[in-house]
């Protein structure tokens, strides 16, 4: 791959992931207070000591900001690669094998797709314990099914093609032709996938926050910060919408990354002249 | 063969940052083809010959008949799901309805108050037998009638879900063909780059910008968005006009980059292409050769789009306190209320459903391969 | 006579956008001159890639995706078209110069009738009332030899069969009486039987009805048998151009000279045919749903030799490759290879029976993996079946590589770095190193230009002569089971309908099909077609 050949967009999602994912790692290094500590009055306006101002509580909100990358993209990317490890594991060994297995999955991944992720979320969270490991597997079962049906799709067009057959006529056996024949021609639409699941699941584990069922206080994650500084939107103070800005500059940057790489697969694809 | 399958496969969904839309291969590509396996329902024998000779002669009407089964057995389904998934997770109600401090005595008690200690399926039954009928039991929380409550808030959902479709509808298929019309121009350029930006937008923080910006630096609307019976229709509208706005927000970028891509896709056709070379005019060949075969996919993103207004909701309803199914959903699964949580997981599921139904329906009446057979 | 259509000196460019780079601008047609007149045709003739369907299209000034027309004249009775404005040039496409695509199912809107499209170009452009534009589509209905031509405008595009659906294209090209009409290709979709009906129609047509033509292909003995002049073109360029008289009888170009000997090669067929290294016997065939695609076909091959097995779309040739391989498991029959039954299934054979069966595709693009290098590709069935690696595997590679005379500089590179041509010999080169008694070849050459396919038709042949393997060579050209089968078989609708040594299955006395399959085929010769029909009719007056 060529570096130039990145457009400028791409660039910008790449470097506004990359502060974020920084912001994560280094978080007790850089964040100026702590966590959980109530430093001041209760929304204190950004300038000062408060870069950003204070919450609903009087905690220095740019803090809090830094730590809540920390849970946020944790979760989200723990709850992505959960469900993208389950979504292809389905899927792959559904499009290989075929017959009863093959609709077996299928139609039960019909059923689970037939409820609205959100409901689906509301209702199963209604009932299972508050636990953080409950809420990332819960994330990633409901966002597997999308990942299900997609990597079928890929995994079915790569397997009719006439080299996959060319293997099992020579007597390759299922590994090879999953690992060697199929994997390497679906990596790209996969990637710009993953991606995809990503953002969505940054947004859907910052609106269950939102909602109160997401991360519980006082973990700080930018749905949550966002819930607890609302009130404030009444009285003109804008404490909420620093938080929310930040999930939307995350996803917007996952979403132009995501882009490029499906123009790349599509131009790919073109270039190959078997389309 | 270039104009089929396996093309669309492969690229995901659209651009779209949400994973809501169960069917996104179709949406890049033409209708569901008239597939002669499907026309046998694989799902109970419907009296052998004579459906198979119905399938062979009315076809449409067949097809239309198998997805409204389709769609009433899921349903079906996904209630012995919602019921039976709650049974089978971990967690006791009655423990956590009286909270840590239960005596066994006690739980006993309130076990038999909720009826807990009957079988699960004569529970289900009675549930569903109920549910038909449109009584799904009694709140454990306020001890009211959830059908009374749902059956007012629904009503306010559907308002506040109907104006938005009424607004966004028009615009993105509006904003879609403008696209398309200035294909990999300026335009076309900013809005991709809008919409992408706009997807990626969380329900909550659009709500809330529009809040700080309308209701409380220039005082133009109104917030909390609060309706009741005594309202006249003109002040409830007023009133709707900031989650109106929202869901529109939300919904418009998916819809119309769904639009613009379905209708690229007829554009490029051989048809199309034949029809130029007839030497007709742009506006007929868009009127007479592109739009009968855009409106089916073009149907079909609305359908789906409006499916997904009908999640949207849930969120927009909390954020401007709004009287709707959504809040009342959430604020019961908070307390672990779950008459009310099944219920409205139900409606909301059946809602859900039926927009996908109709999509499909849609899709099948638009093809002319169903609508003439052989 | 005075020109209808006089091209000068045309130039043609595109801007095409690789990925990662700036864009580029390609010419893709130079310096092309031409002149019809009214009632007569010019054959436009070349290979994928020769630029003749940009230049038909040019004569409605129309170019495809990011083709424009940037130099030269197009004259339509002495007016320069490319001069016009939109409007202007509106006004000629589908009234004075209409299209005729190569696929008539795509290019039909599946939303309208027939009728009202075949009308609708004379209509709109206030050529004919409506009343007049269906009895001229009627008549052109009939003259094309549609059935019911009364009642045919009325049915959908999805109603009607492929060469009735290229007739009907046909019919609304010549329905506003257009002074010429470009034919894309208009019969290389279709299978040779039916192929005949429609040039037979198209060329009925261009008669009565006096219009000029452009008539494209990449047939040489089609076009023979439709046009008046020639043109050959190869790149973008014009090779040769004169009568086709001229053209097939005393070609003055080295490469013309090639396109007109292509199908002369031939090969005797072996003496002795009594051995049996495959024998297929009482075979049947079906899909899981119950549709039967194999009935009953039995047929033998020695070894060292080739069997054809030749018919058109549909006929279950490939599905018997499918049989022969295991890919789909007969229902009935046997198949016996050097005297061993095989198993029905592929997952019940050894991996040293798999060995001994190798199969070339038609598609090299879609039978190698694109993320794999020739040296992968070609490797590894030396590592799988004899456990090659390193320096050993690389030597043997190499040799591979010599015998399909490409050699090793190709190792390292990606199928979508290598020519049309070259990935059939790597694909070759792939069967060669599992040392098989048997390659099973379907269609190997049809995707290929007719002097690509001559390469490797001959590269099989020379193969055969060095490592006396033998082919089952699936085909629907007859020309080529004539150059190098030893043996034939001809199906038709899953059935085998004649087998035997090529002598004898391909001299009378013949069965029907065998019959209308062989005068099908055009023939690199003057006049073939006005044979051919004739001794049709006075057949059908016979009985």
């Amino acid at each position: 791959m060529n570096l130039r050949s990145i457009p400028f967009s791409a660039w910008i999602g790449i470097a506004g992931i990359a502060i974020a994912i920084f912001c994560a790692l280094f978080a007790p290094m850089i964040a100026p207070f702590g966590e959980r500590d109530v430093v001041g009055d209760v929304w204190l306006p950004a300038g000062g000591d408060f870069l950003l101002g204070t919450d609903n509580l009087g905690r220095d909100l740019l803090s809090r900001l830094i730590y809540g990358a920390r849970t946020t993209i944790f979760v989200a990317l723990a709850a992505t690669v959960l469900s993208f490890s389950l979504g292809m594991l389905l899927s792959f060994t559904a499009a290989v094998v075929g017959g009863f297995t093959d609709q077996l999955f299928s139609r039960f991944n019909d059923l689970m797709m037939a409820i609205p992720t959100l409901i689906f979320a509301l209702v199963v969270l209604a009932v299972l314990p508050q636990h953080l490991w409950i809420l990332i597997l819960v994330m990633a079962v409901l966002d597997s099914t999308r990942v299900f049906r997609i990597g079928r799709a890929v995994a079915l067009d790569v397997a009719v093609m006439e080299f996959v057959e060319a293997a099992r006529l020579r007597g390759e056996g299922s590994l090879w032709i999953i690992f060697r024949e199929i994997l390497p021609n679906t990596l790209s639409p996969l990637l710009a996938e993953f991606g995809l699941r990503f953002a969505f699941s940054i947004l859907f584990l910052s609106t269950l926050s939102f909602l109160g069922l997401g991360i519980q206080p006082p973990a700080a994650d930018w749905g949550g910060m966002v819930k607890d500084n609302k009130d404030g939107i009444i009285f003109g103070i804008s404490a909420a919408l620093i938080p929310g800005a930040a999930i939307a500059t995350l996803a917007i940057c996952v979403n132009l990354v995501v882009d490029w790489l499906m123009k790349r697969t599509s131009s790919l694809k073109g270039g190959r002249g078997d389309a | 063969m270039m104009e089929s399958g396996p093309l669309t496969g492969p690229v995901p969904t659209d651009g779209s940052a949400d994973g809501t839309h169960p069917r996104p291969a179709e949406l890049s590509g033409v209708p569901a083809k008239p597939n002669p396996a499907a026309a046998n329902p694989s799902n109970g024998q419907i009296g052998g010959t004579f459906w198979r000779r119905f399938t062979f002669r009315r076809p449409l009407v067949a097809l239309i008949l198998q997805r409204l089964g389709l769609s009433v057995g899921l349903l079906f389904a996904v209630s012995l799901m919602i019921s039976g998934g709650i049974e089978a997770l971990p967690g006791d109600f009655a423990t956590t309805y009286l909270g840590q401090s239960a005596t066994p005595q006690a739980v006993e008690n309130i076990r038999k108050d909720l009826g807990l200690d009957k079988p699960w399926s004569e529970r289900y039954l009675s549930w569903l037998g109920g549910a038909v009928k449109g009584d799904f039991g009694t709140s454990w929380a306020s001890k009211n009638s959830v059908g009374e409550q749902i059956s007012k808030r629904l009503g306010n959902s559907l308002f506040l879900a109907f104006f938005a479709a009424l607004v966004s509808v028009p615009l993105a298929v509006g904003l879609g063909m403008l696209a398309v019309q200035f294909r990999n121009r300026l335009p076309d350029k900013i809005i991709n780059v809008v919409s992408l930006a706009a997807i990626s937008l969380p329900e909550f923080f659009v709500g809330y910008l529009l809040i700080m910006f309308f209701a409380v630096q220039y005082g133009i609307a109104t917030f909390p968005a609060t309706v009741y019976d005594s309202m006249s229709f003109t002040e409830r509208l007023s009133a709707i006009a900031l989650p109106v706005a929202t869901l529109v927000l939300v919904v418009l970028a998916h819809m119309m980059r769904m639009t613009r891509a379905a209708i690229l896709n007829v554009m490029s056709s051989a048809y199309v292409e034949t029809a130029e070379l007839k030497g007709l005019s742009m506006f007929r060949i868009i009127a007479r050769h592109a739009a009968p075969n855009a409106v089916a996919p073009v149907i079909n993103v609305i359908a789906l789009n409006l499916a997904y207004l009908v999640v949207g909701v849930v969120v927009v309803e909390v954020v401007f306190v709004y009287p709707g199914m959504g809040q009342y959903m959430v604020d019961a699964v908070t307390v672990r209320d779950m008459p009310v949580v099944q219920a409205c997981g139900l409606i909301f599921a059946a809602f859900y459903i039926f927009l996908n139904m109709a999509a499909d329906i849609l899709a099948i009446i638009a093809n002319p391969r169903l609508r003439h057979p052989r | 006579m005075p020109e209808m259509l006089s091209v000068k000196n045309l130039k043609i460019e595109a801007t095409s956008y690789p990925p990662g780079e700036p864009p580029k601008v390609v010419t893709l047609v130079e310096g092309v001159s031409f002149d019809v007149q009214k009632g007569k045709v010019l054959g436009l003739i070349g290979e994928s890639g020769a630029g003749k369907s940009t230049i038909g299209l040019s004569a409605l000034a129309y170019g495809r995706g990011g083709v424009r027309i940037t130099g030269g004249q197009v004259l339509l009775d002495g007016k320069d078209i490319l001069t016009l404005d939109r409007s202007g040039i509106r006004s000629i496409r589908g009234a004075r110069v209409c299209y005729v695509a190569q696929s008539a199912a795509a290019a039909f809107n599946p939303a309208h009738r027939l009728g009202d499209q075949v009308i609708e170009a004379s209509l709109r452009h206030g050529i004919m009332s409506r009343e007049e534009a269906r009895k001229r589509a009627l008549y052109l209905f009939r003259v094309l030899g549609l059935p019911n031509p009364e009642t045919f405008g009325d049915r959908y595009p999805h109603q009607v069969s492929g060469g009735q659906l290229q007739r009907a294209m046909t019919a609304m090209a010549l329905c506003p009486n257009p002074e010429l009409i470009v034919f894309d290709e208009p019969t290389t979709a279709l299978d040779v039987t039916t192929q005949i009906d429609v040039l037979a129609a198209i060329k009925h047509a261009i008669e009565e009805t006096h219009t000029a033509a452009l008539y494209i292909t990449h047939d040489l003995a089609v076009v023979a048998q439709i046009s008046d002049d020639i043109m050959v073109l190869r790149h973008g360029k014009t090779v040769e151009y004169g009568t086709t008289q001229q053209i097939i009888e005393e070609p003055r170009e080295d490469y013309t000279r090639a396109l007109v000997s292509v199908r002369q090669t031939k090969r005797e067929e072996a003496a002795d045919q009594t051995g049996t290294q495959l024998k297929i016997e009482h075979v049947s065939a079906g899909y899981a749903n119950g549709f039967k695609v194999l009935h009953d076909v039995s047929m033998h091959l020695p070894k060292g030799q080739t069997l054809a097995i030749v018919g058109e779309s549909g006929s279950g040739k490939s599905t018997l490759a499918r049989v022969i391989t295991g890919l789909l498991p007969p229902t009935e029959g046997r198949i016996t290879f050097e005297g061993k039954e095989l198993p029905r299934a592929l997952k019940g054979r050894s991996n040293d029976e798999l060995r001994r069966i190798q199969m070339i595709y038609q598609m090299a693009d879609t039978a190698m993996n694109p993320r794999q290098t020739v040296r992968d590709i070609v490797g590894r069935p030396l590592s799988f079946y004899f456990g090659l690696h390193g320096q050993k595997k690389t030597e043997r590679v190499n040799e591979l590589l010599d015998q399909i005379e490409m050699g090793g500089r190709f190792l390292d590179r990606y199928p979508a770095e290598l020519s049309g041509g070259q990935k059939q010999r790597v694909a070759i080169a792939r069967a060669l190193a599992a040392k098989p008694e048997l390659i099973l070849c379907d269609e190997p050459t049809s995707a290929l230009d007719p002097l690509v396919a001559e390469g490797i038709l001959n590269l099989l042949l020379k193969l055969q002569e060095e490592t006396a393997v033998s082919y089952v060579f699936i085909t629907h050209d007859i020309a080529i089971v004539r150059a190098i089968a030893d043996s034939v078989a001809v199906m038709h609708r899953g059935r085998l309908v004649r087998f035997g040594p090529k002598s004898k299955v391909l001299s009378p006395p013949f069965d029907d099909y065998t019959d209308l399959l062989l005068k099908s085929v055009p023939e690199m010769e003057i006049g073939w077609l006005e044979r051919v029909l004739k001794t049709r009719r006075m057949e059908s007056a016979g009985n």
